[in-house]
């Protein structure tokens, strides 16, 4: 479970995150929704420590990250698997080296071991044939799903996707908004996206926050996005027609 | 950043390779170019000297005498050094810059990795081994003088290497090195800077590679002159 209080964050004297207090459950896929330029990327940096916070704490079971010491972070981070919006695979490292580097730099493991823990994950993400290409030579889909292998690959606590099928097409995104809700569930990890695709809202949305101009404008279920009366997050998300009539066909039922 | 650098360390069997890897890249992967631009600027120093050289009472070996020391003194430690921060240096901004803009540099700390010492430890080790380069320069520097001098007819063999030999003060070799050590570390460690804290997409990464440069410069040449001043006066 993580737990946010008050955080706020500026650059510039412009405020990007302001008071954002949620709580991310363990097992489930949280979501935080939200425009272009809400600050979700900002605050999902946030909560990795990649940004410093102005204000507000954090805490990742019952522990609190600003108060810990640089070794303790380097500790809490082993337990922390992210999935880049670009997949930030390493370039040079094939894609069995890719999933393979988390834990020969931060194991004891033998060579032998990682390599199989490897094969094993990268089952589990349905790569197949892809362990000796390099991350120019695969599709979108397969890096996310390299990216996913990788964050997976040392047991994580704590999972975080940026924007995790952006530039992907609705059939793979669906497919790995799946993947995700299924690792969770397996791993009991808790997970935190950041997302504006509004098909993974209604298909993986256990809880979801919604940011608007750096503000917690909302939070609740996939179930409650279609009975709230939050005109913000009914405007962001039924934008489209399709969700207007899925809408409305809902709440007529 | 320095003080990261020396932080906490990567496993000696992963940092070893990147070692190995930025030797080959950045040490044996210049040698070429090096080589190149030595043997000619050499020849053409020793060819430019032996025009200047009108006086027939001045003797010839003061050809191969000039070639030696401006090739031990500036060109090999100081030019070379220039060369490298365009060849060495804007290869280390832009790998590092595009790993900022991939944002591999943040997988790497949210995996709880010190990026500075996995990223930039390495490159200062291996080139604590650019003397050798300077070493390949000097001497194909003074090679090349000999061959245009020789060849071209401006002096004899032996000629030349007496003038090599002539007043030979064995500190200005130390003095060359000396700076070249300075000029090592400045060569791995501002291009690093600019890549490591750059901001932007990919046409930032070229204008960092381009800063990384003319800063990586001015510091060697004011080096230069401060070392100058320093131990040869």
């Amino acid at each position: 479970m993580i737990k946010v209080k008050n955080i706020s964050k500026a650059f510039n004297g412009t405020q990007v995150l302001n008071q954002i207090s949620t709580v991310f459950d363990k097992g489930k896929t949280n979501l935080i929704i939200g425009q272009s330029g809400s600050g979700k990327t900002v605050f999902i940096k946030c909560l990795l420590g990649l940004i410093q916070t102005d204000s507000g704490y954090i805490e990742f079971d019952n522990k609190a990250f600003n108060s810990m010491s640089v070794k303790e972070r380097s500790v809490l981070r082993q337990e922390v698997g992210m999935v880049f919006q670009g997949s930030a695979l390493f370039d040079s490292m094939t894609v069995e080296e890719n999933i393979m580097f988390p834990m020969q730099m931060l194991t004891n493991k033998e060579e032998n071991e990682v390599r199989d823990r490897a094969n094993m994950v990268i089952k589990r993400v349905n790569l197949i044939n892809a362990n000796e290409k390099y991350p120019d030579e695969i599709s979108g889909g397969m890096k996310k799903r390299v990216a996913i292998a990788r964050a997976i690959a040392m047991n994580p606590k704590y999972l975080f996707c940026d924007e995790p099928n952006s530039g992907l097409d609705p059939k793979t995104a669906i497919l790995i908004d799946n993947l995700i809700q299924e690792i969770t569930e397996e791993y009991n990890i808790t997970t935190v996206i950041n997302t504006h695709d509004m098909n993974s809202v209604m298909e993986i949305g256990e809880k979801i926050v919604f940011l608007q101009n750096g503000v917690k404008a909302w939070e609740g279920t996939k179930k409650d996005i279609f009975n709230t009366n939050n005109e913000a997050v009914s405007n962001f998300v039924y934008s489209s027609d399709l969700f207007k009539k899925v809408r409305k066909m809902y709440l007529k039922n | 950043m320095i003080q990261s650098v020396f932080g906490k360390f990567t496993k000696w069997k992963i940092l070893k390779q990147l070692i190995l890897i930025d030797i080959d890249v950045l040490i044996i992967g210049s040698l070429g170019i090096v080589s190149f631009i030595s043997f000619f600027v050499g020849g053409v120093v020793s060819i430019q000297t032996a025009l200047n050289l009108e006086n027939p009472l001045l003797p010839k070996n003061l050809i191969a005498f000039a070639t030696r020391q401006s090739v031990i003194l500036e060109f090999a430690p100081t030019f070379i050094s220039i060369i490298m921060a365009g060849k060495v240096g804007s290869y280390i901004t832009s790998s590092l810059g595009t790993m900022r803009v991939t944002e591999q540099i943040d997988a790497l700390e949210v995996m709880g990795i010190n990026t500075y010492n996995y990223l930039i430890f390495p490159k200062i080790i291996a080139l604590s081994l650019y003397p050798l380069v300077i070493c390949a320069s000097m001497f194909l520097g003074i090679f090349g003088g000999y061959i245009a001098c020789v060849y071209g007819g401006w002096t004899s063999s032996g000629e030349f290497i007496e003038g090599i030999q002539l007043d030979f003060i064995p500190f200005h070799v130390t003095y060359a090195f000396i700076k070249t050590g300075f000029f090592s570390f400045v060569l791995a460690t501002i291009p690093s800077f600019h890549g490591y804290y750059m901001t932007g997409g990919a046409l930032e990464v070229g204008k960092a590679s381009t800063i990384s440069f003319v800063w990586t410069s001015v510091v060697i040449i004011l080096l230069n002159y401060l070392l100058t001043q320093l131990l040869l006066t």
